[in-house]
């Protein structure tokens, strides 16, 4: 009798699932990818993923300080939007520019639209489209991975004064005796020389001095260990990819000579770590499943688009960030029907609702509006 | 006079300020972020606003008793525009390379709202001189406006002020802050910092408020 009986409203079951352990997973799942990044590119990739995680848990911890924002320092959603970001900077990115994209990335990104799981956009991909539109030169220019000597020598573009134009690695290659052609992304490569790289170059990156980003590889492992504990929804990745092989596929069959194989467009350039990474951000993305299949097609077929028809290399960060804003209307298009309504009543004609066919107002359904009952006012003292 | 000298200081930092019409009332947004690139730019743009508000502001002033209700609009697009054209020959006289980068922005100030709307709001209502030191007011303050957005966007964007080299031959620009959405970044993170101060002036006041209830 005397064990009080607790009464709350719904969740009842309660998991060990809490937005810092997921987090956390995602931060480790995140760590060999970045030191094999390191072992690629030495200290300056080293340099880079310190400074710009390090701009990120700054400006967070600035906002957070203020008050006006949700979430915690310790709730490690600033330290996986500093290392994504880091990871899809050149390696040999200015230090100064790389604070300036961890600090709008953060600022812009996530705190003026109230903090964490209130932002519109993956902060990441915010913080790398303003670095890419305000240094368009510098976030363009590559090195080689795998140079003898990088664990002791930066690149000389990384150690940039604030404010200042970064040095030319093409010198410094030359001195290497590496053609400044060496520095190009594949993707570059294929845009603008007409050159396709081999599969095991881009799956592996060990050979030759590919400049190519964190091995596609080893995220595709890290983020199966991620889907397999339910970190991460294994759909959205599987539609982006599906999607882009498709859109690929059809018009490498339309004209072969034209457009490069299905194969290279999956495994150059970020995509598979735009897919696994970037793109399932909790946040930003739908939470119905048939919304996730339709946002990871769109952000896949985007990016094909963008990829063969403008004037950019590459295309995932701006088709991640289109489809970042379209999600809210692809989770309104989308709604599942409740259960229990059949097959047979699903849709009554008339009653429609323009975004959401299953929709059935009040009076087409008879449901009776009880009537309004007012209490008495209280009586003054 | 003495007693009058106040109040039309007061009506004059009404549009400086407490009615900026750049930060407080959000208006003339597309001279605002359209030629804020340079700060030479945009304190000729304010300046030119600002000659055509004041005279134009009197003038429909003096006007405002002989002024028929059912076209006063019409007359008051016949006024400003003719003082547009006046500032628009001056510009073209004083300086050929700042007429091309203002460019269209010169004639559009016939249909900018921050002139329409003093007209309307003020100029048609009161005597000649309070509708005259309101205008400047108003002037100075999208002056003010534009030449904030303009200095951090020169200074960014080209590593100058008013064309005079800041970091040295080495600056790294900012392509973005010469680019539209620099101006919309530039002018966001102002209105910030104007709400920031203002939310800042009534915590305090509210507090000292409380303290003075509590002793």
């Amino acid at each position: 009798m005397t064990t009080p009986i607790e009464i709350r409203s719904a969740p009842h079951v309660q998991s060990a699932k809490t937005v810092e352990m997921i987090m956390r997973h995602v931060v480790y799942s995140l760590l060999p990818i970045c030191a094999f990044y390191v072992f690629q590119y030495g200290v300056s990739a080293l340099a880079s993923i310190i400074v710009v995680t390090g701009a990120c848990l700054l400006t967070e911890r600035f906002f957070v300080g203020t008050g006006t924002q949700a979430g915690r320092l310790s709730d490690y959603s600033a330290v996986i939007t500093g290392l994504l970001l880091a990871l899809t900077l050149p390696p040999g990115f200015p230090l100064w520019m790389g604070a300036v994209a961890g600090i709008v990335a953060i600022a812009l990104g996530k705190a003026l639209f109230g903090g964490i799981g209130f932002n519109v956009f993956n902060p990441a991909l915010v913080g790398r489209a303003f670095v890419q539109a305000a240094f368009p030169t510098a976030i363009a220019t590559y090195t080689p991975s795998f140079l003898p000597g990088r664990f002791t020598e930066f690149i000389p573009s990384t150690l940039a004064l604030p404010l200042m134009i970064p040095a030319d690695p093409a010198s410094w290659l030359k001195a290497k005796s590496l053609d400044a052609l060496a520095g190009a992304t594949p993707l570059a490569k294929w845009k603008f020389d007409g050159v396709l790289a081999n599969a095991d170059e881009l799956l592996t990156s060990l050979s030759g001095h590919m400049a190519v980003g964190p091995s596609p590889l080893l995220i595709l492992v890290c983020g199966a260990y991620l889907a397999s504990r339910r970190f991460m929804d294994w759909r959205i990745p599987l539609a982006i990819l599906g999607s882009a092989a498709l859109t690929a596929s059809l018009l490498y069959a339309f004209d072969a000579a034209r457009y490069p194989n299905p194969f290279f467009m999956l495994f150059s350039g970020g995509l598979i770590l735009g897919a696994v990474y970037m793109a399932t951000d909790m946040a930003t993305s739908p939470v119905t499943p048939k919304g996730m299949w339709v946002y990871g097609a769109l952000i896949g077929l985007l990016t094909v688009v963008i990829r063969y028809y403008s004037g950019l290399p590459e295309g995932v960060m701006y088709a991640i960030l289109i489809a970042n804003a379209a999600s809210p209307l692809i989770e309104r298009i989308t709604q599942p029907v409740p259960f229990g309504r059949g097959v047979l009543d699903r849709v009554k004609k008339r009653a429609t609702y323009p975004l959401n066919p299953g929709y059935i107002s009040r009076e087409e359904a008879n449901a009776v509006t009880p009537k309004k009952r007012f209490l008495p006012n209280k009586p003054k003292k | 006079m003495s007693a009058a000298a106040p109040q039309t200081w007061d009506e004059f930092m009404e549009g400086v300020w407490k009615q900026n019409p750049t930060f407080v009332m959000i208006l003339g947004m597309c001279p605002t972020l359209a030629v804020t690139v340079s700060a030479i730019n945009a304190i000729s743009m304010g300046l030119s606003t600002a000659l055509v508000l004041i005279a134009s502001c009197g003038l429909v002033s003096m006007m405002r008793n002989v002024t028929p209700k059912e076209v006063r609009i019409a007359v008051y697009i016949v006024i400003i525009a003719t003082f547009v054209t006046a500032v628009d020959y001056a510009i073209q006289a004083i300086s050929l390379a700042l007429y091309d980068a203002l460019g269209a922005f010169i004639q559009l100030i016939v249909v900018n709202c921050i002139i329409l709307g003093r007209a309307e709001a003020h100029a048609a209502k009161n005597p000649p001189w309070p509708a005259m030191v309101n205008a400047a007011g108003m002037g100075v303050g999208f002056t003010i406006g534009l030449l904030a957005l303009g200095v951090v966007r020169e200074i960014l964007g080209a590593g100058t002020l008013f064309g005079i080299s800041l970091f040295g031959v080495g600056f790294q620009p900012w392509v973005i802050m010469v680019l539209p959405p620099g101006g919309f970044f530039v002018l966001g993170a102002w209105l910030l910092f104007f709400s920031w101060l203002e939310r800042r002036k009534l915590r305090r006041q509210s507090s000292a408020t409380e303290v003075a209830h509590h002793v």
